[in-house]
């Protein structure tokens, strides 16, 4: 069929031509309150943190370029790789605890409990409440002479460690003290980092939870019947059903999980003090980025090079996470 | 999960002395009654709350709460706002770019706040918005998720509906506010508490634009709080609680759609 346009009079034609950029402009104008926002307050910053991470920056103003300056002088920065590595221990101390506990419960709750609401209500109250109050909580429940959890672990006659205040790393309060033999590199994460990271997968456990669940209800139930039927127990059942199955799913939680511990700042601002330490133990990358950008000497331009790593890294993970979503990665 | 807030609680309703000398006792004198006794009278309900009287007049809470609720509604009426016109336009408008403008709105979704945390700070400077209500609201009148939601909803409504009503003769914008908008209020309801939500808890963004108490929100406020009285835990347990009672009250109501639309988004603080 020949369209419209051809079909018609030239004089209909462009009047038709004229309409729909009319209906374009209009249609431009419903996106445009929505556009400039984004434009300035995302685009424009976004493309200004690369710009920025070339240039020397002084009162707001560029003062000169320097290349690759900031990424050298990143790269030398002995506290950078310290802090890299701090958010790495970070991320392997929240996210498998985050995966494995999140599962757990998700199959606990997915049976048909009485109460499944309240306990998914509960579940979920540390996601909605804010990273401070989760801090001040929990500042308490850590002290060591009057919190709760101490008191506790005096109760069945464990130690009562600084949880907070402990640099020493976990390796080395296990094994070693005293730090007679085992070097202090070798330590591990401190027990500061760790009890972060206790206090973090509890505030997203919730979360983990109900993005479980939902993986478990869209498995169909036949499968289950079906395993049942060639005598499958329940571990069978979950090893080779409900795991491969939900592998998708726990995929996903594993990069997102990975992508929040990796911008994670609050919990260290809030919790540790002075914030970063004890003895910088718990300084993570963001940490480290806003410390380059607004503590005195700041320097923008190196926070700039600090945020662009940064997101180098996410992008990577969620570019994986996109390419592995779309081959499945189940069966 | 719930030990910590029910510790919070508890803490709150004890008076420093009590937490000093008996730590890890749960249940609050005042509770038991003791403590009217002891005192000689100030029990009643005063006694219960002293902790959260004398945080409140300690700190300009008040004006705390003020200021998140000022804050709160008005990045809801934006967010509300633009969602609907752009979602509108990138479901059922027509015009060039459309698919990379959209394109474009999604990776903004992927970028972590940190990258464009220090050159947004330069930016609401120069603008001379440096602890303004402006740079906590403008910048977040725009939710790209909020966006995307709408969008995918807007697309379920089936295309007669919009014939039927440009044949009555309704304008483009009539179309969405007179049909759009109200069968999807389910989605709305969402976005508003996701807005709510997000904006009662943000923290680094109002840390680096704010520096004076007037305008500090609520979680800077908290934190200020708690670096100034950390040391006295009957206070900030109360301090906390009333910071996180509101949005406590408001998921206990809508806990069912906050945790399905969670469920199917994937989205994350």
């Amino acid at each position: 069929m020949p369209s419209l346009e051809s079909s018609a009079s030239p004089e209909l034609a462009r009047r038709l031509r004229r309409r729909r950029r009319r209906d374009a402009a209009g249609a431009l104008l419903y996106v445009l309150p929505a556009l400039a926002i984004v434009l300035c307050f995302r685009f424009v910053p976004i493309i200004a943190a690369f710009a920025f991470s070339f240039f020397e920056i002084k009162m707001g103003a560029l003062i000169g370029f320097v290349g690759l300056g900031h990424y050298a002088r990143l790269l030398q920065d002995p506290t950078f790789w310290q802090s890299v590595g701090t958010t790495i221990w970070f991320s392997i101390g929240t996210v498998p605890i985050a995966i494995f506990a999140s599962l757990f419960f998700a199959l606990l709750l997915n049976r048909k409990l009485k109460a499944l609401g309240l306990y998914r209500t509960i579940y979920f109250m540390p996601v909605v409440t804010g990273m401070v109050a989760v801090a001040v909580i929990w500042k308490w429940i850590l002290e060591p002479e009057l919190g709760v959890l101490n008191f506790l672990l005096g109760k069945l006659h464990l130690g009562q460690p600084g949880w907070l205040g402990e640099s020493r790393g976990v390796f080395q309060l296990l094994v070693d003290p005293e730090g007679r033999w085992l070097p202090r590199w070798a330590g591990g994460p401190s027990l500061a980092l760790v009890s972060l990271a206790l206090v973090n997968t509890w505030k997203g456990l919730g979360y983990n939870i109900v993005i479980f669940l939902a993986g478990l209800q869209n498995i169909p139930q036949q499968q289950y019947e079906a395993a049942r039927i060639d005598g499958a127990g329940s571990w069978q059942l979950f090893r080779h059903v409900t795991w491969p199955i939900l592998s998708p799913t726990t995929f996903y939680v594993f990069i997102m999980s990975t992508i929040v511990s990796f911008q994670t700042f609050s919990l260290v601002y809030l919790m540790t003090s002075p914030p970063g330490g004890p003895e910088d133990s718990t300084k993570v990358l963001v940490y480290y980025l806003f410390d380059k950008g607004f503590t005195p000497p700041a320097s923008l331009g190196r926070a700039s090079a600090v945020a662009l790593v940064l997101f180098l890294i996410i992008l990577g993970l969620t570019l994986v996470q996109r390419r592995l979503a779309e081959r499945r990665v189940h069966y | 999960m719930v030990m910590p807030f029910l510790w919070m609680v508890s803490t709150s309703l004890r008076s420093t002395l009590e937490i000093t000398r008996e730590p890890h006792r749960f249940l609050p004198e005042v509770l038991i009654g003791a403590r009217d006794a002891a005192a000689g009278g100030a029990g009643g309900l005063p006694g219960v709350f002293a902790n959260y009287i004398e945080a409140w007049q300690r700190a300009p809470f008040g004006r705390y709460f003020f200021n998140t609720i000022v804050i709160a509604l008005a990045c809801l009426a934006g967010v509300i706002v633009t969602s609907a016109l752009a979602a509108y336009a990138f479901a059922r408008l027509r015009f060039p770019g459309r698919e990379a403008l959209f394109l474009l709105f999604l990776s903004m979704m992927m970028v972590p706040e940190p990258v464009y945390l220090v050159p947004s700070f330069i930016l609401i400077a120069r603008l001379g918005w440096l602890d303004t209500y402006a740079a906590l609201i403008v910048p977040w009148t725009v939710n790209v998720f909020s966006i995307f939601l709408l969008r995918q909803h807007f697309k379920t409504i089936p295309q007669d509906l919009f014939d039927a009503a440009t044949i009555d003769g309704a304008s483009r914008f009539a179309v969405l506010w007179r049909i759009m908008m109200p069968l999807s209020k389910a989605v709305l309801v969402t976005i508003s508490l996701f807005t709510i939500i997000g904006t009662w808890n943000s923290f680094l963004w109002p840390l680096v634009m704010t520096h004076s108490p007037e305008m500090r929100p609520l979680q800077i406020g908290l934190a200020a709080f708690s670096q100034e009285e950390g040391a006295e835990y009957g206070l900030m347990m109360a301090a906390t609680t009333l910071s996180v009672l509101p949005l406590l009250v408001l998921y206990f109501f809508a806990q069912r759609q906050i945790i399905a639309s969670l469920a199917s988004s994937g989205l994350k603080e």
